[in-house]
């Protein structure tokens, strides 16, 4: 058994957050639209139609490349690749091919320096939709051109990645970038962010790159991950059995959970790049280059490194809220008016990110810090939390108005206490009898009792009680 | 009567209308029964856009009364079918259009429909554009109304032969290597290409993109200024026209020639295959501008021996991707229930295209493809260069160039259709302009052998001012005004 | 430089131009006299001549970001050759082999 190495470089497609089409004024669809309704003359091809570059579109891609570290040379063009098919209205997409808006960048995952090779701007076809269950089989398709000129950026990387896990995080790293700089949503179940990986082989300790494959048709990070498995052992298998890879496109089926092979390269077309002569060059100009640069927000790596050193968070607490911008600042604007820093952030993993509620960070500040000092329980904070979110009030007046306070003084619990001992017999005598599951039972029955019970303090005092 | 207001120019027609002596509709039955007369022979229209001449007749007349008419109230224009407007089928010369009605006008026709002008119908072109005589034209010939059994020229001989013939008072036609220029002079009436970007090509179906230029014929200098001056302008539509200012195509147009230097190229001068006819005629025209005070110099333009060869490249390299729209999938001819998509694309454009669209778009396919990129494509753009330095260095010298526009007068239908590159040397002269970006002119300039002369003015890129000038100059002292031509049932030939 | 009959079958169909069998000689005949014209610009040297590709100089401009109404349904469809519940219908995209 030889030792095998994987290498995968990624072209991931994302569509910039943007009102309007690449290079028409069609609003653009949410999925699920009827097909056809976002469609005008120019997105749909006809004849004497010519294309105009969006704004929106260009500063999302900037934002990206800057984001990535990129350079970003003073020419730009737009050129044609030529084929045809019926999801692409003109006969060509209009892309940009040996001018690209941004080059040479790096992304780093997890201490690995991925290289982005660039990032540029294009349009997206149609949809094909088939009469029939299988391609193969289709007797007619049918044609949405909703999203045919949706903006896209395309963001290549080299073939920096090792493994499939190393892939996945890196469709992670990316999204989570995308999202902390505004310019795409990039949810990849709507198809904002599609991840086609180029996958090869070779013998551990060698530098020739082997014959690649490219897989598309992925629409999950989960999809991603075991494509690429499946696809890396197809490959291995292949060779080991005397066999060769074939450098080809192959879809992955998700219900078969395999790759097939889509179209080889032998039939590879020729796209016949040259100038889009309807659009001139684009000279960008370099003080609004510089405006994007200065109000890009701080990135998610290096937030979530800061959150490590300087506040002392674990890694999974500063991943979870750096992933986010609206939390990470939450957090941050909290603790700098005075929240204590780990108690906010589990606070924000745990009741925050999963409900997505926002509170005023000065609001959270001083419910955090009435939590820190004891003199609520969690549960009373988390209800003066959303009532806040709700209301608009200060927490301070929501606790006081619900009388919350924690009570951790024994002796003021000892005679509920005693008094849900009296009422569940049932509970008592199964703990005593070994199962200590019952406890929990009697606890939340105190608790029900006497919410503002220090959960600790009677929990020590029900054991005591129960002896 | 009706004849007499047939031969107007916009200038006659307006004062005529303005002082109510006639009505905008009156204008256009006058020319709908001469359409009924002569087009049967000369065939300048596909079709007659009967629905809009009476909106936009009524329409004219009422602003005409009100007093707020614009400045092509009531004047009756023909379209080539090139030109998108809306609900009105456009073909642009072909087969596989047939049947498609845009559901938007493009900007320069609406630009004009604005200023009051009445559509009479959509001329005939070559397929796409492609050709230089309209024998092309998927549908039918057009015939020159000076002579029925000789080309009016192209690509956009329809609309040369619509002005020429008294069928509409200007028309707009469009010109990627002489299409405009070439057909005024085949056809004796003024036909105008401006600086590329100088009007929006939005709506124009378009041919080569970084060479096409929609422009006007007319019966004078005049209106042509007039006409072009109404279209030019920024559009937010076209990403390469251009913002200067549209009425600087006006700007001192009528100061004559006196002191101005006109540069002769010698290569356009001694062209190979002029006519001594020809020749003639613009050396009359040469000796009127200098006694009008215009200084004629020797100017070269060295390259011009490569300039067909590289036209030949760039213009259907872009063709054939312009053209790879035209699928069946969403307008026009379809062989929709063919086996498979392959087989759709291929027997529906096997049907759609004509013999020349097919040559220029296997031409263009194969100057783009990968391995021939560099030395095909990338070649021709690099002449392209070459070609725009000669025109920069020679207006250094000079503030226009004239020449003749096209080699030789109007030729027999029939007589290079059979050898491509025959036709495209009809455009050796005009080319040139369209590969430079340059605005050009051309100007009947007196006959020859019976067949009218065309004097081409190029000027710098945005000199439309320029080129208006020399041309309005030698236009009044030659007192060489567009005729119109009445073609009888047989051929003019022999009688001028 | 002479174009064969392969080269004139293959340009063909990158362009989905459906040539019949016996047009090849034709279009070969044709193309081959037009490129024999074209060639003459190998005799330039154009080493240190940049391209151009757009001939006037304009400065870019960009869109603003506004949506602009689109077509209805039916006007998108209007011209199709073929139209069902919406959809513009094309035969099976299996390619020929
Ligand atoms: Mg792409
Ligand atoms: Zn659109």
């Amino acid at each position: 058994m030889a030792d095998w190495e994987t290498v995968i470089g990624m072209e991931v497609h994302v569509q910039p957050k943007t009102r309007s089409k690449m290079f028409c004024g069609c609003s653009v669809a949410d999925v699920n639209e009827p097909p056809n309704t976002h469609v005008c003359e120019i997105c749909l091809g006809l004849p004497g139609t010519l294309p105009a570059i969006n704004r929106a579109a260009v500063e999302a891609c900037i934002k990206t490349a800057l984001a990535l570290r990129c350079e970003i040379p003073r020419h730009t063009k737009f050129d044609r690749k030529n084929y045809m098919y019926p999801d692409l209205p003109k006969g060509y997409q209009i892309s940009q091919y040996d001018l690209p808006m941004s080059v040479n960048g790096l992304l780093e995952v997890d201490g690995r320096k991925v290289r982005i090779r660039r990032v540029h701007l294009e349009e997206d076809t149609g949809k094909l939709v088939h009469a029939g269950d299988k391609l193969h089989k289709a007797w007619e398709s049918y044609v949405d051109l909703n999203r045919a000129g949706v903006p896209l950026m395309e963001i290549v990387s080299e073939p920096d990645l090792r493994s499939a896990d190393e892939a996945r995080d890196y469709a992670i790293e990316l999204r989570t970038v995308l999202r902390a700089i505004g310019a795409s949503e990039a949810d990849m179940e709507k198809g904002q962010l599609r991840a086609e990986p180029n996958v090869s082989i070779r013998r551990a300790g060698t530098d020739a790159l082997g014959v690649k494959t490219e897989l598309k048709n992925i629409n999950s990070f989960r999809a991603l991950h075991r494509a690429i498995l499946y696809e890396v052992d197809r490959q291995q298998k292949l060779l080991e059995t005397g066999g060769t890879v074939v450098q080809e496109t192959r879809g992955w089926s998700e219900d078969e959970e395999r790759t097939f092979s889509q179209r080889s390269k032998e039939f590879a077309e020729d796209y016949r790049y040259f100038p889009e002569p309807d659009l001139p060059p684009l000279e960008l100009d370099r003080a609004w280059i510089e405006e994007l640069r200065a109000a890009l927000p701080e990135l998610p790596a290096i937030r979530r490194a800061r959150l490590v050193s300087q506040h002392g968070l674990t890694a999974g607490q500063a991943a979870i809220i750096s992933a986010d911008r609206d939390l990470a600042d939450l957090y941050e604007t909290a603790v700098m008016q005075g929240a204590p820093p780990l108690p906010t952030a589990n606070w924000i993993v745990n009741e925050v990110a999963p409900t997505g509620k926002l509170l005023d960070p000065a609001y959270l500040a001083e419910l955090m810090t009435m939590l820190q000092a004891k003199d609520i329980t969690r549960d009373q904070a988390r209800e003066a939390y959303f009532e806040s979110v709700e209301t608009g009030r200060t927490p301070a007046e929501i606790v006081a108005e619900h009388g919350y306070r924690q009570v951790s003084d024994e002796s003021e619990l000892r005679v509920i206490a005693e008094a849900v001992i009296d009422a569940n017999p049932k509970a008592v005598a199964d703990y005593r009898n070994g199962k200590t599951q019952a406890l929990n039972a009697l606890l939340n029955e105190l608790r029900k009792k006497a919410p503002q019970a220090n959960p600790k303090v009677a929990r020590e005092l029900l054991l005591k009680l129960l002896g | 009567m009706t004849d007499d207001l047939t031969s107007l120019t916009i200038q006659d027609a307006t004062r005529l209308l303005r002082l109510g002596s006639i009505s905008s509709a009156d204008l256009v039955t006058a020319h709908v029964e001469r359409i009924e007369r002569v087009d049967p022979r000369v065939k300048a229209y596909l079709r007659l856009t009967q629905d809009l001449w009476e909106t936009q007749a009524d329409e004219a007349d009422r602003k005409i009364r009100r007093g707020d008419a614009g400045p092509l109230a009531g004047i009756p224009i023909a379209i080539k079918d090139v030109l998108c407007v809306r609900g009105v089928e456009t073909t642009a010369g072909s087969q596989i259009l047939r049947g498609f009605r845009p559901p938007y006008t493009g900007t320069a026709v609406s630009r004009l429909f604005e200023a009051g002008a009445v559509m009479l119908g959509v001329t005939n072109c070559d397929e796409f554009a492609m050709g230089s005589s309209t024998e092309n034209s998927g549908y039918f010939p057009t015939h020159n109304p000076w002579d029925l059994e000789r080309v009016p020229g192209g690509s956009s001989g329809g609309s040369a032969a619509a002005v020429a013939s008294g069928e509409a008072i200007i028309a707009l036609g469009t010109d990627t290597g002489g299409s405009i220029r070439q057909p005024a002079a085949l056809c004796g009436v003024v036909g105008m290409k401006p600086t590329y970007g100088r009007v929006s090509r939005y709506g124009l179906i378009a041919f080569a993109s970084s060479l096409d230029q929609i422009g006007p014929f007319a019966r004078s200098v005049d209106d042509a200024a007039l006409t072009l001056s109404l279209m030019a302008g920024y559009d937010p539509l076209d990403s390469t026209s251009s913002d200067r200012a549209a009425m600087e195509v006006l700007n001192n147009y009528g100061a004559g020639v006196k002191g101005m230097r006109l540069g002769v190229p010698r290569e356009y001068y001694d062209v190979a295959g002029i006519e001594p006819g020809v020749k003639a005629a613009i050396d009359a025209a040469l000796f009127i501008l200098q006694k009008q005070g215009a200084e004629i110099v020797d100017v070269s333009l060295p390259h011009t021996d490569y300039g067909l060869a590289a036209y030949y490249i760039i213009a259907p390299a872009e063709c054939s991707s312009n053209l790879a729209r035209f699928d069946g999938v969403r307008y026009g001819l379809s062989e929709v229930d063919a086996p498979n998509i392959t087989a759709e694309y291929s027997r529906t454009r096997r049907k759609g295209f004509g013999t020349e669209v097919r040559r220029r778009v296997m031409l263009g396919t194969y100057a783009l493809s990968s391995g021939y990129y560099d030395a095909y494509y990338l070649k021709a753009q690099k002449v392209r260069t070459l070609i725009k330095r000669d025109f920069d260095a020679a207006f250094e010298k000079c503030d226009a160039v004239v020449s003749a526009t096209s080699p030789t007068v109007a030729f027999p239908i029939g007589s290079k259709t059979q050898d491509p590159l025959s036709m495209y040397l009809c455009d050796v002269l005009t080319l040139g302009g369209n590969l430079a970006g340059l605005p050009g002119i051309s100007v009947p300039c007196g006959t020859s052998d019976g067949l009218p002369v065309g004097l081409q003015v190029l000027g710098p890129q945005w000199g439309e001012n320029v080129v208006f000038r020399v041309a309005r100059a030698y236009e009044e002292a030659s007192e060489m005004k567009a005729g119109v031509a009445t073609p009888g049932p047989s051929p003019r030939r022999g009688e001028g | 430089m002479p174009l064969s009959k392969d080269e004139v079958r293959h340009v063909a169909m990158l362009a989905r131009l459906g040539l019949e069998p016996g047009e090849e000689d034709f279009y070969a005949g044709q193309l081959s006299g037009i490129l024999e014209h074209i060639d003459r610009l190998q005799q330039l040297d154009t080493e240190d001549i940049p391209p151009t590709a757009q001939v006037v100089e304009i400065a870019s401009r960009l869109r603003e970001d506004e949506p602009r109404p689109c077509l209805s349904q039916e006007e998108a469809l209007a011209n199709a050759p073929a139209a069902v519940d919406g959809f513009f219908r094309v035969p099976s995209i299996q390619e020929e082999t």
